[in-house]
């Protein structure tokens, strides 16, 4: 059984349950949070089905929908996925349901919480599916507001100073953005802002022009992935966030960076971006070595994380900047991986801040012996980042750096020593936190709740389930990604 | 024969994890049955696959199957079975059975005691992984996995500090080789293509890839190799491997893991002969590791890290005889020693689980109260002193030998001279651990359990026998049992002798000095004192890698992390700050010109009022107005010039 529409009943059912919340007594915090996650679960299962409707051996946009919308400027209301959005929608819908669970913790303007939650999901759902630029544009921009507030309502002492930051930033990010857009609009003839028929007249487009609006949309994608040296806004973000706002900062709001270049940039500018190339991959190697080692340089651990993940997307740089088939699926498997890693990570970040309030890493020590479960799940979680085989990080960086090898050697070869500096500070981290003798402060610690193991569970399944058998996610983006390296040829 | 025999040997280790891990401790032995039996099995198994491949060396199995499609390329998975990795099959399981019994007895009462069998099967599925891959990248997979069982069990004792950094360090520093080992999987396979052993033999013979990849591919694996093996200059992270259990460092810091750099080499050795600067790097590299290694054995007291020097040095032979070509003298020494230093270990456990110190000058005299433990202990040590008829005897003097006929004099001296050395520690330890007066703590010293003792006696048996293979008549020589390329069988007797020769000296200047004390140790000490020091402190290269390396990395990343935060945040924050004075100076030239003619009174208080407001909720919205009135007006630029 096809469900009609089905893209737009999922980006939307959140923004029902928006509407039904309004009305929700706001003192109900126990069916407003049920009722949330309820939501976000749907919208999951509604993903299952996604993949069923989806057919895996075609490379174009599918489960389409399109409408004019604006006639006046040819702007369409156009939705659709492939291989190269439908990973990260799906992982945008499992992050959203597991972060909405993780955030039963929060006590206060709970409806409010929510509801602007719900807001962020239709949000990020939306730049996943969206296929006309304005509309892509509106979502991506409805996911900074709830953000903003999320973050400076909610988040820590410094919280309304990582607030702004953020959001200004991002803003001036989007904003050079749409003049790209802007700028694609009016050369392409006829106007258009559908993506698709942009690509079809890359060709039309000087190589000049290319390398301007290139220039435009990589200021907006770069803030957002974040690149060197764009990145500043994340850590201070992060630390401020509460832990499934992080979850989801991390999880999915950088990949949006990624997937602007793949979706954008690349296909509709190709002359530009193999003009950048070897600026792109000389900024995935800055990424890698200078975020491990600023990360080593960390004593709260949420700080910590953060750095690594601007680490981590140095891969996807990298795959995307080598412009091959195994780079380009290394680096949309890396956001993927880096998703659910690094989101297992946040979420384990907020285990301990819960239960210690504090994130100094100095401040721990002996550990494993007070929180077992704790210490296992860190370790194997440690080890899936810092690119154990057998576990999901691995494949995508190794995918990466073979896709990138053949093109960019040396820069290879500089970047791969990240895989050492990584190894030393998330080990460095373990064995400060949990090692050595027990701690008198934290000895009463309780191990794992039944809640926060239902959250992480799903994540380390996935985790071991891509490191062992990777073809389950690759054969879906496959044939997408090969038409899109066929594009930049 | 059949492909599921191998596959079996490989998976009940791997089922043998997950069932420890999740539901071990409701089986019996609180799970360490699961391993156990699990593992008989792999051996039984193990032997079948080898006695197949005895009787018909064409039952080889080759088998991929793709693991990842590309189009272009693929990425397999696959086995290869041949005589090599059948023998190292045996050896793995039967050093991996013998110690999951032995720490029946030794880990006893150990509250992780079912985490301790779980990491076990992990390790030995990761090892039985290796020896059995067709591809390097496959390879890498599980010698990484290794490396991660080496981490979790070295650390097992993670309350005491020395055991949490020791396996950081562990695998931190094999982390180093490891990027070199990918480096050259990278260069290997952007070249041709594919990870598998047969294709990549097959094309680098012919001459078909150029001979810088082949230098950067087998460099790399070479470097990969340097790190697991604990070779020259990456060796310092299998002495502090000391800290953990002594089983496990029988198991995977003597016996096998370590060994897993010169299975390595000794795979490839194909691509490596087709560079042979590289073969000498790696006959030196081996030749330094074992004769340096031997001097720093000399001047220690703890039991376990005069093991653990020595196995350095074991190594380095092995390796040196890669870098000669004689691969099968080098696996052949693998085996020998698997089973000789597997013993010491255990031996040494024997002794450290009965007296609780590992200082060998709190020992002393302890044959007498554990007879059998001294005694598979002597026969652990004259094997690898290279004394005949016991097995290390054979391997030794093959891998010397190879080196004296390779050409490589100066090589075969310093394997002389590490020959001698080798003799001289080891009966250095027995002399002062089980001769002599007895100290307190071996006056209680009692025999350990049957659990213990029966794996020593097997080992100690198989140290005695397993060289015999090698004697004409007797056996058919290790090159054909491993399947190598037979090099004509002969005997070199002023090889073998100089070497009986200087097992002979080693052993009597230890029994000279530490039994019957013609010569004071102390003043030899104070004679060559700032020799003895140097020996004694390891040639302090820890202090220089701390001062030259670890240290500089941490500044450096501090530096980096403050350069973050002034320059890179500075600026941000810089082009925050000059936004707010733009609207704070928007502000009051506001107030002072709409607004001049206000109240006094309230003045002070609104102005401090607005500037704040305007701050705090209307920064964005002017923003967002004048950067869409810039937009606009870039756009309509635009429009006009193109």
């Amino acid at each position: 059984m096809n469900i009609p529409h089905l893209l737009s009943i999922i980006v939307f059912t959140p923004v029902v349950g928006i509407i039904v919340l309004l009305f929700v007594d706001g003192k109900k915090h126990k069916f407003i949070r049920w009722f949330s996650a309820i939501i976000t679960l749907i919208v999951l299962i509604l993903s299952f089905f996604v993949f069923k409707q989806f057919n895996f051996s075609e490379s174009g946009v599918q489960l389409v929908e399109k409408g004019m919308w604006i006639p006046q400027f040819n702007i369409k209301y156009f939705l659709g996925v492939d291989g190269l959005s439908l990973p990260l929608f799906f992982l945008t819908a499992l992050l959203s349901f597991l972060a909405c669970v993780g955030s039963f913790g929060i006590k206060e303007r709970v409806k409010e919480y929510f509801i602007l939650y719900l807001l962020l999901v239709t949000g990020m759902l939306g730049v996943f599916v969206a296929l006309d630029m304005v509309i892509f544009y509106i979502f991506w921009e409805v996911v900074l507001v709830p953000m903003y507030f999320l973050i400076g309502i909610w988040g820590g002492p410094k919280r309304e100073y990582a607030a702004i930051k953020f959001f200004l930033y991002t803003l001036f990010g989007s904003v050079v953005m749409l003049l790209g857009i802007l700028a694609l609009y009016f050369t392409s003839n006829p106007h258009t802002f559908d993506m698709m028929e942009i690509i079809a007249q890359r060709a039309t487009f000087t190589r000049n022009f290319q390398i301007i609006v290139w220039l435009a949309m990589f200021i907006g994608f770069a803030i957002k992935v974040p690149i060197f040296p764009f990145h500043t806004w994340l850590p201070d973000a992060h630390v401020e966030a509460p832990t499934p706002i992080s979850v989801l900062l991390a999880g999915i709001l950088l990949k949006m960076g990624g997937y602007g270049f793949l979706r954008l940039s690349f296909p509709m500018l190709p002359e530009a971006s193999k003009y950048f190339a070897t600026f792109f991959a000389i900024l995935g190697f800055i990424n890698i070595v200078y975020g491990a080692l600023v990360a080593m340089a960390q004593k709260d651990l949420k700080k910590l994380i953060a750095y690594s993940s601007v680490s981590h997307m140095g891969y996807v740089l990298l795959g995307f900047a080598s412009m091959t088939q195994m780079g380009y699926i290394g680096g949309v498997l890396q956001m993927f991986n880096h998703g659910i890693i690094t989101g297992a990570l946040f979420l384990l970040v907020g285990v301990i801040y819960d239960r210690a309030h504090t994130r100094d890493i100095y401040a721990f020590g002996g550990l494993g012996k007070t929180m077992p479960v704790y210490f296992g799940i860190m370790t194997f979680s440690c080890f899936a980042s810092l690119g154990l085989p057998g576990l999901a990080g691995f494949v995508s960086e190794f995918l990466c750096l073979i896709g990138a090898f053949s093109v960019f050697k040396v820069i290879v070869i500089a970047s791969a020593s990240g895989m050492i500096i990584t190894a030393a500070y998330f080990l460095w981290t373990l064995q400060r936190m949990f090692m050595g003798s027990e701690n008198e402060r934290w000895k009463d610690l309780p191990d794992m709740s039944g809640r926060e193991l239902f959250t992480l569970i799903p994540l380390m399944i996935l985790m071991l389930l891509i490191g062992v058998y990777p073809k389950i996610i690759v054969q879906v983006m496959k044939p997408t990604l090969n038409y899109l390296v066929g594009l930049m040829y | 024969m059949n492909p599921v025999l191998p596959v079996l040997i490989f998976a009940l280790p791997v089922l043998s994890f997950g069932i420890t891990v999740l539901i071990g401790r409701y089986f019996p032995l609180k799970g360490a049955s699961v391993g156990i039996l699990g593992l008989v099995v792999s051996f039984i198994l193990s032997c079948v696959v080898f006695y197949q491949l005895q009787v018909d060396p064409t039952r080889t199995i080759d088998l991929s199957v793709t693991w990842l499609d590309f189009g272009e390329y693929t990425i397999d998975l696959g086995i290869l079975i041949d005589r090599f990795a059948a023998v190292m099959l045996v050896v793995v399981t039967l050093v991996s059975l013998c110690v999951h019994i032995y720490s029946l007895g030794y880990m006893k009462g150990d509250r992780r005691f079912t985490t301790y069998y779980a990491y076990l099967s992990l390790f030995t599925m990761s090892m039985l992984g290796i020896v059995i891959s067709n591809n390097l990248f496959q390879l890498f997979v599980f010698w990484e996995l290794v490396g991660v069982s080496s981490y979790l069990l070295i650390g097992f004792w993670f309350e005491r500090k020395p055991a949490a950094m020791a396996g950081m360090k562990a695998f931190v520093v094999c982390r180093i080789g490891d990027f070199g080992f990918l480096i050259g999987i990278l260069s290997l396979f952007v070249a041709t293509g594919t990870f598998s052993f047969g294709a990549l033999f097959g094309l680098s013979q012919a001459g078909a890839i150029s001979s810088a990849v082949l230098v950067v591919g087998a460099l790399g694996i070479f470097f990969g190799a340097v790190g697991k093996s604990a070779q020259l200059p990456l060796y310092v992270w299998l002495p502090d491997a000391m800290e953990g259990p002594t089983p496990v460092s029988a198991l995977i810091h003597a016996a096998t893991m370590v060994a897993a750099g010169v299975y390595l080499v000794a795979r490839t050795l194909p691509i490596f002969s087709t560079v042979p600067q590289i073969m000498e790097v790696v006959a030196w590299v081996g030749g330094l590791t074992a004769l340096f290694s031997a001097t720093i054995a000399v001047a220690q007291v703890d039991i376990k890290r005069i093991l653990a020097y020595s196995t350095i040095s074991q190594l380095g032979y092995m390796m040196l005889a890669c870098g000669v070509g004689a691969g099968a003298s080098a696996i052949f020494h693998l085996s020998t020693h698997a089973f000789f230093k597997a013993l010491l270990f255990l031996g040494a456990g024997s002794v450290i689980h009965s007296l609780h110190t590992n200082d060998i000058r709190e020992m002393g005299g302890l044959f007498s109260n554990m007879k059998t433990t001294a005694t598979v202990f002597i026969i652990g040590a004259l094997s690898l002193a290279g004394f005949p008829p016991f097995s290390g005897f054979f391997s030794k003097d093959e891998i010397m030998v190879s080196v004296l006929e390779s050409g490589h004099v100066w090589l075969y001296w310093i394997v002389v001279f590490t020959a001698f050395l080798t003799a001289f520690y080891i009966f250095r330890l027995i002399f002062i651990a089980f001769f002599g007066e007895q100290s307190e703590r071996s006056k209680h010293a009692e025999e350990s359990p049957k659990v213990m003792t029966v794996p020593m006696v097997v080992l100690a048996v198989l140290s005695v026998v397993a060289g015999w293979i090698a004697i004409p008549g007797v056996g058919p020589g290790f090159a054909e049992i491993g399947g190598f390329e037979l090099h004509h069988l002969h005997i070199n007797w002023s090889a073998m002798g100089t070497s009986f020769l200087v097992v002979l000296m080693g052993i009597g200047v230890a029994w000279a000095i530490y039994s019957r004390r013609f010569v004071e140790s102390r003043s030899i000490y104070n004679t060559f004192k700032p020799i003895s020091k140097l020996l004694e402190n390891k040639w302090y290269v820890d202090e220089i890698y701390n001062f030259f390396i670890v240290q500089p990395v941490i500044f450096f990343s501090r530096l980096l992390f403050a350069f973050d935060m002034v320059i890179v945040d500075g600026a941000v924050n810089l082009a925050g700050w000059l936004g707010v004075r733009l609207s704070k100076f928007e502000g009051e030239f506001d107030l002072a010109v709409v607004d001049g003619a206000v109240n006094g009174t309230a003045w002070t208080a609104r102005t401090f009022g607005r500037a704040v407001r305007r701050i705090q909720t209307g920064l964005i919205q002017e923003y967002v107005i004048v950067a869409s009135v810039a937009i606009l007006a870039l756009i309509i630029i635009g429009y006009y010039l193109m």
